[in-house]
């Protein structure tokens, strides 16, 4: 069997379609809420100057808030944990007004849209916005960045011995993209990772490469959801955590490996 | 950090294919850059390119996979025997313990510029467009673990001009976590327009072969490269000629999208931690490869950060003007030239460099000379404010 990656969840951030934030989303998720669709809103990042802050794009947008939510919940400073951003690409409404210019006559594209155009451009408005000096790793992994980025967070946070935030997240596709990947909406789950146990630890999660099945979620529009935006295939995770007893979930990964997560609540073993 | 070994490494760049024209460029400072005629446009600036690769096609079985990034990271991957070497490692490790990390900025967008060339009335873009296996950031790893057959972990990472030196600090978290026992890591980065013209845009693109530290550079010149190493934990005795991984640090200037900080304080706290994670002081590095993208901006903020670091005491180069900035290849394609330094005792110099940006306090290497490297420090920086220093040493 393979090895196992160990850390302590300090805080969570949820941006979903008809999931605003964490405190909304766990009653959702634990059964005790309904479900009610309704577009992802997402927050002006207040921590940006004025000028960028108007600027921000979505995936810019949705980024920042589900980071910055989780950081709050765990009461960290930003400034000092390293950061793992992982989505399936990059901004794509900025993709396709870039590709529509370099197609014309005048393939002059403006510097802003070029450097909008990386797949890190939300990390480097994430350290501009927290001033964080600390490392922080872009990557993607297609439907399956949800856990390569879960699985990056972990080993930085061993490795560095430091708390770490992941942000996992996406944003829609507009035409003529979405023809061909229907991403429909913005979302972005951010977690915090401790490599010891701390008196705001919510839970532990112990994560393992297995290749059983992907957790499917109960409530037909929750399940498509996870199936829609990559960085939602966290969602059964989140779901073990709002639910508050020991459980085990499994999320898609990259085939034929899928990530056994297991959570236990209560007191810290000392 | 524990050691780790990188026991294969290749490069394919403007300069050829394999390790022999490599060292041959690093020798002379004869390289491959050229005029910009990629595609027909009409850039006033120089670019490498790597040649035959429009009439390359990927073999049928991963046709899926076709396009200008997965074509050059095949040729990286038929180099000196590199994919004999992985599959000689994952015959020893399994298909699941062997890691696929890779790092790439364009991907196949070439792909999709062109399918852009041919939407229909409506906008739609062609049928035979190819979102996963081209467009898709992740499709370089995507093809090399389909290429491979293997089942394990893999990832691209994506931060602009440091990708593909990252590969090898998450790489080696991974292995030192125990979740593989190797990876292939490496870098592809592919001409296009959107680098092309993005950094024209910018006023970053050199009208002339691009001279890194040069008191009149003017800019990049924009390449294309595969670069391809394969790490695993280094056998109990390495021998004398073993390329080890000795650190890694990495950094973020949380400054500006496009601009370094002016004094470099991101790409010092990156050379600062990976020396740390080596448990090394800087007179113990015998060789800097630069990131030296010849632009004003950041070969200022580099070069002071490394000069306050390293009083001038340490021989230092960019050899983008042999190959050209490959973005996000260039982590692994200067990877493989601090291998070489370290193996063949060769301190590189500077191709296109005549005189020394006289701001700067470094030892900088105009030419190349031979001189025994024990440890040598490869440095990265992206847009976005991405930082990496890697630190690379020989066994015994």
């Amino acid at each position: 069997m393979s090895h196992t990656l160990t850390a302590w969840i300090e805080g969570v951030g949820l941006i979903a379609p008809g999931l605003p934030d964490w405190a909304t989303a766990a009653h959702v998720l634990a059964g005790r809420t309904p479900y009610a669709p309704a577009p992802s809103v997402l927050p002006a990042p207040a921590l940006l100057p004025p000028a960028e802050r108007r600027r921000a794009s979505r995936i810019v947008r949705v980024a920042l808030a589900s980071g910055l939510a989780a950081i709050e919940h765990a009461g960290a400073d930003a400034r000092r944990l390293p950061a793992v951003l992982s989505a399936s690409t990059a901004d794509c409404h900025n993709c396709v007004a870039l590709c529509e210019t370099l197609a014309s006559d005048d393939p002059r594209v403006s510097p802003t849209r070029f450097h909008n155009s990386l797949h890190n451009t939300p990390a480097g408005y994430w350290g501009i916005a927290t001033g964080s000096m600390a490392p922080s790793q872009s990557l993607c992994a297609y439907d399956g960045s949800f856990s390569a980025g879960l699985l990056e967070a972990l080993v930085e946070a061993a490795s560095s011995h430091t708390p770490t935030l992941l942000i996992a997240y996406d944003a829609e596709h507009p035409a003529p993209l979405f023809a061909f990947r229907p991403i429909p909406d913005a979302a972005g789950i951010g977690l915090v990772l401790s490599p010891e146990p701390t008196p705001q630890s919510l839970a532990q999660i112990s994560v393992e490469l297995t290749d059983a099945p992907a957790t499917l979620l109960a409530d037909p529009a929750l399940e498509a959801l996870r199936l829609a935006i990559p960085a939602l295939r966290g969602l059964p995770l989140l779901q073990l955590l709002a639910s508050g007893t020991p459980g085990r979930a499994h999320l898609d990964y990259l085939a034929p490996l899928s990530l056994a997560v297991s959570l236990t609540f209560g007191p810290a073993p000392c | 950090m524990t050691p780790l070994h990188l026991p294969h490494y290749t490069q394919v760049s403007c300069v050829g294919d394999g390790l022999a024209p490599f060292r041959q460029a690093l020798r002379t400072g004869i390289g491959g850059l050229a005029p910009c005629h990629f595609d027909g446009t009409a850039l006033p600036t120089w670019i490498g390119e790597v040649a035959g690769l429009d009439d390359a096609p990927l073999p049928a079985p991963f046709a899926d996979y076709d396009c200008r990034n997965n074509r050059l990271a095949l040729r990286g991957l038929q180099a000196d025997g590199f994919d004999a070497a992985v599959r000689d490692s994952i015959a020893r490790h399994g298909l699941r313990r062997v890691g696929v990390i890779l790092g790439t900025s364009t991907s196949g967008i070439l792909e999709t510029e062109i399918a852009f060339r041919h939407r229909d009335a409506s906008g739609a873009l062609p049928a035979s467009f190819n979102y996963h296996g081209a467009h898709s950031t992740y499709s370089l790893a995507a093809f090399v673990r389909a290429w491979f057959g293997l089942e394990g972990p893999a990832a691209v990472v994506s931060t602009a001009c440091s990708s593909s030196a990252k590969v090898f600090a998450a790489a080696a978290r991974m292995i030192h976590a125990g979740l593989i026992d190797a990876a292939v890591v490496g870098g592809v980065d592919s001409l296009c327009l959107t680098t092309l013209h993005g950094f024209a845009s910018l006023e970053l693109t050199a009208p002339e072969p691009c001279r890194p530290y040069d008191a009149a550079r003017q800019g990049i010149s924009v390449g294309e490269a595969a670069a391809f190493a394969l790490l695993e934990r280094p056998p109990a005795t390495p021998d004398a000629g073993a390329v080890l991984l000795l650190g890694c640090g990495e950094s973020s200037d949380a400054y500006h999208m496009s601009s370094p900080h002016p004094e470099g304080l991101g790409a010092r706290m990156a050379m600062e931690a990976a020396l740390a994670d080596a448990r090394l002081t800087p007179a113990a590095i015998d060789y800097i490869n630069l990131h030296g993208t010849a632009t004003l901006n950041n070969d200022a903020a580099e070069g002071c950060a490394v000069g306050a670091l390293f009083d001038g005491r340490v021989p230092c180069s960019s050899t983008k003007g042999l190959t050209g900035h490959t973005l996000g290849a260039a982590g692994a394609l200067e990877a493989v030239v601090c291998a070489l330094a370290l193996t063949d005792g060769l301190l590189p110099g500077s191709a296109n460099t005549r005189q020394l940006d006289p701001a700067l306090h470094l030892d900088y290497l105009l030419a190349s000379r031979d001189a025994p490297v024990k440890r040598a420090m490869n440095n990265s920086f992206g847009f976005g404010g991405s930082n990496c220093s890697l630190v690379f040493g020989r066994g015994a």
